[in-house]
């Protein structure tokens, strides 16, 4: 599909790499520059997170059309460990890497609709959307 | 066998490059041959097939890597990408090929010796120009590295007892941990009070950026000193809202210009217009 795209996320950089596609994406679809950085934050986020907990994965950004709305969704996939605790993972504060534990939660306040599903030892898919007002 | 070969190719120089360069007109995406002065373009092309051939021309003895090294190098500095040399080492086999096929030097006999020696001609130059392409882009890239290192994080006293560190593009742990050293030894080489941390080119303020930022303001505060948080863009404050991030220990402005009038009157000064 045309308005889907991909970055693959390995090191450190590719997380930038995938927050330019999610801004220039978002730019392009017409969100202004606070839904920009609400965005650019929210792929920021979970790149981090494949990057951190499951070594690699991958950033997907679709652009949306239904129903006369418009919009964009963030795929964050990955092979990794999966998360055990679902409903922890969504506390502020929760962290297992000494980090902030704001990132889960954060990602789900930045964006209109969030969806995890995780397998332990299987992987997690992360769906985040933002409509376009 | 290469003697003949190398007579052969010597004496037919001319028609070969000429037959060259028309080849390589064909190429499209490559402006070499159509801008530059026709002078030029037969100067660079002869030079090139003249390195080219040095290595039958000249017996197979000539062919060891210093010889080698001077060529890559010289054919790298016509400023040409890697991929129009690929054609041109291409397009010059297939001429070679041809006129010797004319010359009746190869034969349907001699057919698969000529590969051979085509080959052991033609591969080590393909290699090592390949080699000399992706050591140049290594050693731009760790330059680059190395630029991007030394223009990150500095800590600027501006005036006595203030410091500013303008932070500009992305935070990774390396410049993390970068920034924390600098702030904390210019603190106190510098003797500040208050530093302030200047956000303004920080495209993305994540979860990971306001962590190492209120880490190193902690870690300032070990100092002695204050640590203000300046340059906060709208979009940046929602985004940090939106996360949740706790800076209300921090003092925060949305420029410099305030961060600066605020540093002052923490250390009991102010600007004043003189008559």
């Amino acid at each position: 599909m045309s308005n889907r795209s991909s970055v693959e996320i390995f090191t450190e950089w590719d997380i930038v790499a995938a927050r330019q596609l999610g801004r220039n994406e978002a730019k392009n679809s017409g969100f202004g520059t606070v839904d920009q950085a609400r965005i650019t934050t929210a792929i920021s986020e979970l790149a981090r997170n494949i990057y951190l907990y499951a070594g690699k994965g991958k950033i997907e950004i679709e652009r949306l059309s239904t129903d006369g709305m418009k919009g964009m969704t963030i795929i964050a996939s990955d092979e990794g460990p999966g998360i055990p605790d679902l409903r922890r993972v969504m506390e502020d504060g929760f962290s297992t890497s000494g980090g902030l534990g704001a990132g889960m939660p954060g990602v789900k306040r930045l964006m209109d609709d969030f969806k995890v599903e995780s397998e332990v030892g299987k992987g997690t898919i992360i769906t985040a959307t933002k409509w376009l007002r | 066998m290469n003697s003949k070969m190398r007579i052969i190719v010597n004496e037919h120089m001319d028609a070969i490059i000429e037959q060259w360069i028309e080849l390589m007109k064909e190429e499209k995406g490559e402006r070499f041959f159509h801008f530059m002065p026709q002078h030029l373009v037969e100067k660079t092309s002869r030079e090139f097939t003249t390195l080219m051939t040095s290595n039958i021309t000249e017996g197979e003895s000539a062919l060891n890597n210093e010889r080698l090294d001077d060529f890559t190098e010289k054919v790298i500095r016509f400023g040409w990408s890697i991929k129009f040399v690929n054609k041109a080492i291409d397009n010059f086999a297939a001429v070679v090929f041809e006129m010797l096929e004319d010359e009746e030097v190869i034969t349907e006999q001699n057919l698969r010796i000529f590969m051979g020696v085509f080959t052991g001609w033609i591969n080590p130059l393909r290699e090592s120009i390949i080699e000399a392409y992706s050591i140049k882009w290594e050693q731009t890239d760790t330059l680059q590295k190395v630029a991007l290192q030394e223009l990150s994080a500095s800590l600027i006293p501006v005036v006595d007892k203030v410091s500013i560190m303008p932070l500009v593009g992305t935070i990774d742990t390396e410049r993390a941990k970068l920034i924390m050293e600098n702030l904390l030894e210019g603190v106190v080489q510098q003797r500040a009070e208050v530093v302030l941390l200047d956000i303004t080119g920080v495209p993305v303020v994540d979860t990971m950026v306001a962590h190492h930022i209120i880490q190193a303001a902690d870690a300032v505060r070990l100092v002695g000193a204050k640590c203000m948080l300046v340059g906060i863009r709208p979009e940046i404050a929602q985004t940090i809202v939106a996360l949740g991030i706790n800076l209300s220990d921090f003092t925060t402005t949305s420029t410099l210009r305030r961060g600066m009038q605020e540093a002052l009157s923490l250390t009991n000064r102010e600007i004043v217009e003189v008559e």
